[in-house]
């Protein structure tokens, strides 16, 4: 891999001296964050399984680039986020209740909390970076500090939108984080047929922005570059393309097979055994003596139960209303649709009862 | 010879019979290739007929339609899978712009022969944007066909007929019912003309037009109230949404002096105005009721635990045809 930028080696040596950069509580929380969303991704899954969720994507493989990215945001910092990207959602500070909603199909899984900006995941391909250039541009005019981050994968680099919003991030300056998580695959395509580039990362010059290539899975790369992206950015250097190289070790989504179009038990194990994010922080963390057994099991335990508390609230959370479809279409309803919902007793549809 | 295929087999049936006739048919997609498509409507096709003919894109729907285009104009016929009908925006432009009037503005001298294949609909608990009918956005575009199977036998007569089509096809499959039953399909090719609805059922009382997964719905609505009240329905299938089959929608209402349309679409600028349009313009004094329609609402389709009370059910159907009845 070319020019991969690399702090944490899969072995949890460190390549480089981060005294006074990283503090010891920071790489605790960033370990703990990811075995939350890596135990919240499997009981996602378990969940659709037994039909009470419906269809998931999975991102268990990606928890470094999704944790480290969005430990290094501001609570004001805007979030866009895939629908692969619940990590970093939760880490800004969406609550896991929520983010369980929206994969039951409820009409209220997609809002934000009061004092976050995270925006509804993005389901059509990139068409929300250049979102994020628009809000980063106005937080930029507003004179406020605060960058503006989207999360997509390496299959949004083929579209349009995605080099409409580099160019427009570059020729505006916005303070605009693009965070590429390359896991190789866009469903079935490698990337290798996705472009004839050798990286993601080298398509910045082509804009005169900065880009950059990381260990997606190294948390301590991911952090450390996107506070550096973010010093630009409020410096008026406008926006960084990051491409962190990381691997889904599931499926697309629930609906797909990956052992269709991948050596998929041989991939898994071996991004699992030898490069996987959470394993080489423990190590070093175990290393440092910032962790140990005991803690770990403490730590299995707290997780379990904040899952489990989050599910019990989503699973009791008020079912949404057949009336809830008329809701929030505009600011003021069109009469056709207040005519519409008036007629819904009358055409059989139970009104007022919870799905 | 024939046997029992559904609509999804049907359709790569179809598929597969025009790669292996015709050497201009490619196909183009996301995922279509080792994958199947999401659907699984190409599978096999690509260890047939190979990656150039079965071919696996970058994920860019305007790159996807765009170079089909440009595929058409050069002698090929491309086959685009869009994977849901909500993600053709990005390639919008291509297709309202270019496919659809390449040749008007070359003035015939050249035409742009492609079918872009799209599953559409909801009712399959799919996550947001994978469940929109909003075929209304198609018709309204001069130079486009938009055609509807809800048949296993349809399916694949008419994309057969959509291939062979010199001018761009939107070609929108009913992803709720595509594995849900089985017919006779026969086994040779076979077309299914563009253009021409069919009558499912003849009745007296009412006309119902309707397209996709709601022809199924028409049908159970229709035989309850046969039963319940002893009305008779006359379904029309309409097939193809656009250019409209006019002479069949009006014969029916002349024969039932009723008309009612069921579409999953939005209701405002819905396809059923376009129809009570022309039982207005062709079939006003037959008329003994308004014609009804039943519809999807002006509303983003919502989110799957709540996508039931959206779509047009069995019940409101039943409850727009009394209204009509007994007018």
């Amino acid at each position: 891999m070319t020019n991969l930028y690399q702090v944490l080696t899969p072995k949890g040596e460190l390549l480089e001296n981060i005294e006074g950069k990283l503090d010891e509580k920071m790489m605790v929380t960033m370990y703990e964050q990811m075995v939350l969303v890596r135990a919240f991704d499997r009981k996602s899954i378990n969940l659709q399984r037994q039909g009470r969720m419906g269809t998931y994507a999975p991102f268990s493989g990606q928890e470094a680039s999704q944790v480290g990215s969005a430990l290094a945001l501001s609570p004001g910092d805007w979030l866009f986020p895939t629908y692969r990207d619940h990590a970093a959602s939760i880490v800004h500070g969406q609550t896991m209740e929520r983010i369980f909603l929206y994969w039951m199909g409820h009409m209220e899984g997609s809002i934000s909390p009061d004092n976050r900006r995270i925006m509804a995941p993005c389901v059509p391909i990139a068409t929300h970076m250049v979102h994020a250039v628009g809000t980063a541009w106005a937080s930029k005019l507003k004179n406020e500090k605060h960058v503006s981050i989207a999360y997509f994968g390496d299959g949004a680099t083929s579209e349009g939108d995605f080099h409409e919003a580099l160019n427009f991030a570059g020729v505006f300056k916005t303070p605009t984080i693009f965070l590429c998580q390359n896991n190789g695959y866009a469903i079935s395509v490698p990337f290798s047929m996705q472009s004839a580039s050798e990286t993601i990362a080298q398509r910045a010059a082509a804009y005169d922005i900065k880009g950059l290539r990381i260990d997606g899975n190294d948390i301590f790369a991911v952090w450390l570059t996107v506070k550096e992206a973010i010093e630009r950015a409020f410096a008026g250097e406008g926006p960084t393309l990051i491409e962190a190289i990381t691997f889904r070790y599931g499926a697309h989504t629930t609906a797909d097979d990956p052992k269709k179009y991948r050596d998929q038990d041989r991939l898994s194990e071996e991004w699992r055994t030898q490069r996987d994010p959470i394993s080489r922080l423990n190590i070093f963390l175990e290393k440092r003596g910032l962790w140990d057994e005991s803690k770990e099991a403490a730590l299995q335990e707290k997780v379990g139960i904040d899952i489990e508390n989050a599910l019990v609230a989503a699973e009791s959370y008020p079912k949404s209303k057949p009336e809830d479809m008329f809701k929030h279409v505009y600011a003021e309803p069109s009469w056709m649709a207040i005519e519409q919902e008036r007629e819904l007793p009358k055409r059989g549809v139970k009104v007022g009862i919870h799905a | 010879m024939s046997r029992k295929l559904t609509i999804i087999q049907a359709i790569t049936e179809a598929m597969d019979q025009k790669l292996a006739e015709d050497q201009r048919v490619m196909l183009l997609g996301e995922d279509i290739g080792i994958n199947g498509g999401v659907f699984r409507a190409t599978e096999g096709l690509i260890e047939k007929y190979g990656a150039d003919r079965v071919v696996d894109t970058p994920l860019a729907e305007a790159g996807i339609i765009g170079s089909a285009v440009g595929l058409g104009l050069n002698g090929m016929i491309p086959i685009v899978e869009i994977q849901f009908l909500a993600f053709i925006y990005p390639g919008f432009e291509q297709i309202v712009s270019h496919a659809a009037r390449m040749r008007y503005r070359m003035r015939g001298q050249y035409n742009v022969p492609m079918v872009i294949r799209t599953p559409y609909g909801a009712g399959i608990r799919g996550p947001e944007l994978h469940s929109e009918s909003v075929e209304t956005l198609f018709a309204h575009v001069p130079g486009l066909k938009v055609v509807v199977p809800s048949t296993p036998y349809d399916a694949k007569g008419l994309l057969i007929s959509a291939i062979e089509d010199p001018d761009p096809v939107i070609f929108l499959e009913p992803t709720k019912i595509y594995r849900a039953f089985k017919e006779e399909v026969p086994e040779e090719l076979y077309r299914v003309p563009i253009g021409k609805a069919r009558v499912v059922q003849e009745g007296e009382d009412l006309s119902i037009f309707a397209w996709g997964p709601m022809v199924r719905v028409a049908e159970e609505a229709a035989k309850q109230i046969e039963k319940e009240h002893g009305y008779s329905c006359e379904i029309v299938d309409m097939r193809t949404i656009y250019p409209l089959d006019r002479d069949t929608i009006v014969d029916s209402v002349k024969k039932t002096g009723r008309g009612m349309v069921v579409h999953e679409a939005h209701k405002t600028a819905g396809m059923g105005a376009e129809i009570i349009s022309i039982i207005n313009d062709e079939a006003l004094v037959y008329l003994k009721a308004p014609i009804k329609r039943v519809t999807g609402f002006d509303v983003p389709v919502p989110q799957f635990s709540i996508e039931d009370d959206y779509v047009p059910t069995t019940d409101r159907v039943k409850t727009g045809i009394i209204e009509t009845i007994q007018f």
